[in-house]
């Protein structure tokens, strides 16, 4: 309990608000990264997600090259890449490795959100005439959206935590107290490095569940028991067929 | 069914066993003892051991070779570990000679010490140490902290001591691991004792490469790195002290010191700083083995 306090302590004193390493330099400095990555990853997973639960191809890739990046040890990917693209490019190095940390989850979101569609909804889109493109955009992405945004609230979930490894490669972030106050024995440093990360992990996490919320389209708030369950969590399952669509075509 | 039964009585044997063996005592890590271990020391076998640390395993390795080659007998413990795990072993008796760096072993027993220059810290050893544990000749060779430039750099603005610094004209960066910022010598020691100011940036293990990729001017390298010699880097002096001296000398069981003093005072006087770095340099750069380092340097300094 002691810790605590003096935890708390440390975080208030006034040292700790100037200078190179202040708290809010730091803070930006870890949702600046966090932002970039879970960006770029965006921009190249969901996509991909999208294809890939689109058209039913490529699955089998698209778990295996997942399940791998999820394996790579992001500590000694970062400083692998830091030594192997030089020191001037840390920043870059960063990057690289919170990207393809964030990337398994956001693929996994965007797949299993399209995936999970009832195949009878998209039946009776191509029914009314939409074409392939529409039923993507109109009808596949919206309904898709919660675990999307799921799986988004992972991914980001995962990289704010490990931000805080930058801080080994000085690229500040809220790894700084736990990494100077360390070999320093100052544990009430550390445990408030430790705190400030996990109650910014928490913030982060509450906002994209409300915004997992608010993801689902309007049309399915008011039939709860056919909506995609919001708070589930991304999985590579086999896609999901109802009772009734199996019922439908056995007695066909 | 029988294969059930078969493998769930399979199962609670190996479970037996298992708990069994937890409950046997000793220490499997012990090595064993045959009567000629700790208890009966054989009057003239030395016990000498090292650091897991290799530039402080060639060193050992020296004292053992001259040792061997003035006819005593030596036995090797290297690679033992931290001060935590050896010390004892210094203390009981088990080990009798080890390589050690007077500051930092001064720090060890007296961590409020406030001696830093190299007589200073030689003079404070021997209060220090426990009974029973006595200190030779110290060496010039040195292995502590210490700020370190680019050759380029030197010549550019003549610094040959940490006092020079004030002559350059251009902001000066420091790198050093992290803690550094905090340190007595870090920033505030440097404006404090030698007037200087830097700014700081936590390099930690990248600290040679951005100093040699620019973005740091001044950087915290210990004295026996190898990159000070394959790099061309400048070891800046330090006449007031800001950093602790820590100088290669051999610590001796009480006993046997007069015996080898004088075969290990003559390896500690011909032992310079450049010269620890050079046979750092032939393990990290050339490979070799701390025994052919050790019997080379023997040879050109003529104590084989």
């Amino acid at each position: 309990m002691n810790l605590l306090i003096d935890a708390w302590l440390w975080i208030i004193a006034p040292e700790q608000w100037t200078g190179n390493y202040a708290l809010p330099t730091l803070l930006l400095q870890q949702i600046g990264f966090t932002f970039a990555a879970v960006g770029i990853a965006t921009v190249i997973a969901v996509p991909a997600g999208w294809a890939i639960g689109h058209t039913g191809k490529g699955r089998e890739i698209a778990v295996a090259i997942s399940g791998a990046a999820r394996a790579i040890p992001s500590f000694g990917l970062l400083i692998l890449l830091v030594l192997v693209l030089g020191v001037t490019r840390r920043p870059e190095a960063a990057l690289v490795t919170f990207v393809l940390l964030a990337i398994p989850s956001l693929l996994a979101g965007a797949y299993t959100g399209l995936q999970a569609i009832d195949r009878a909804t998209i039946d009776a889109a191509r029914a009314v005439g939409m074409t392939r493109w529409q039923v993507l955009w109109r009808v596949e992405v919206p309904l898709g959206l919660p675990l999307l945004v799921g799986g988004l609230r992972t991914a980001t979930l995962q990289v704010v935590a490990t931000v805080t490894i930058a801080a080994y490669v000085n690229l500040g972030g809220l790894g700084w107290p736990i990494i100077q106050g360390i070999p320093l024995g100052r544990f009430d440093q550390v445990l408030a490095g430790a705190v400030l990360v996990a109650a910014l992990a928490l913030v982060l996490d509450g906002l994209l569940a409300l915004a997992q919320r608010a993801a689902v389209p309007r049309g399915l708030r008011a039939a709860p028991r056919s909506a995609p369950q919001a708070d589930r969590e991304p999985t590579f399952d086999k896609p999901r067929q109802t009772p009734d669509a199996l019922a439908t075509r056995s007695s066909s | 069914m029988t294969t059930t039964r078969t493998l769930r009585a399979a199962a609670l044997a190996g479970a037996a066993a298992l708990l069994l063996a937890g409950c046997a005592s000793g220490n499997p890590l012990e090595e064993p003892t045959d009567g000629s271990g700790s208890g009966e020391m054989m009057s003239d076998t030395i016990v000498v051991g090292s650091q897991a640390y290799y530039s402080n395993e060639i060193i050992a390795e020296i004292y053992a070779q001259a040792l061997e080659n003035a006819g005593f007998d030596v036995e090797r413990q290297f690679n033992i570990g931290q001060r935590d795990a050896y010390i004892p072993a210094l203390e009981s008796g088990e080990v009798t000679l080890f390589p050690e760096y007077s500051g930092n072993l001064l720090q060890y027993f007296d961590p409020e010490t406030t001696a830093r220059t190299a007589d200073e810290v030689y003079a404070a050893l021997p209060d220090a140490l426990p009974e029973g544990l006595v200190v030779l000749d110290q060496s010039s060779a040195t292995d502590q902290d210490s700020y370190t430039v680019t050759s380029a750099f030197a010549d550019q603005y003549s610094l040959v001591s940490i006092a020079d610094l004030a002559n350059v004209t251009e902001p000066l960066t420091l790198g050093g691991p992290p803690e550094l910022a905090e340190r007595p010598y870090g920033p505030t020691g440097l404006a404090d004792v030698y007037g200087i100011d830097v700014g700081f940036s936590a390099t930690g293990d990248t600290t040679f490469e951005d100093l040699e990729a620019g973005t740091i001017n001044l950087a915290n390298i210990y004295t026996a790195d190898p990159r000070i010699q394959t790099a061309g880097l400048v070891v800046l002096e330090d006449p007031e002290g800001l950093f602790l001296a820590s100088n290669v000398v051999p610590v001796v069981n009480a006993d046997v010191a007069d015996e080898i003093a004088d075969v290990i005072n003559a390896v500690s006087a011909a032992l310079t700083p450049e010269g620890l770095v050079a046979l750092n340099v032939q393990s990290t750069v050339d490979e070799m083995s701390p025994a052919d380092i050790a019997s080379q340097w023997l040879q050109e300094n003529g104590l084989s």
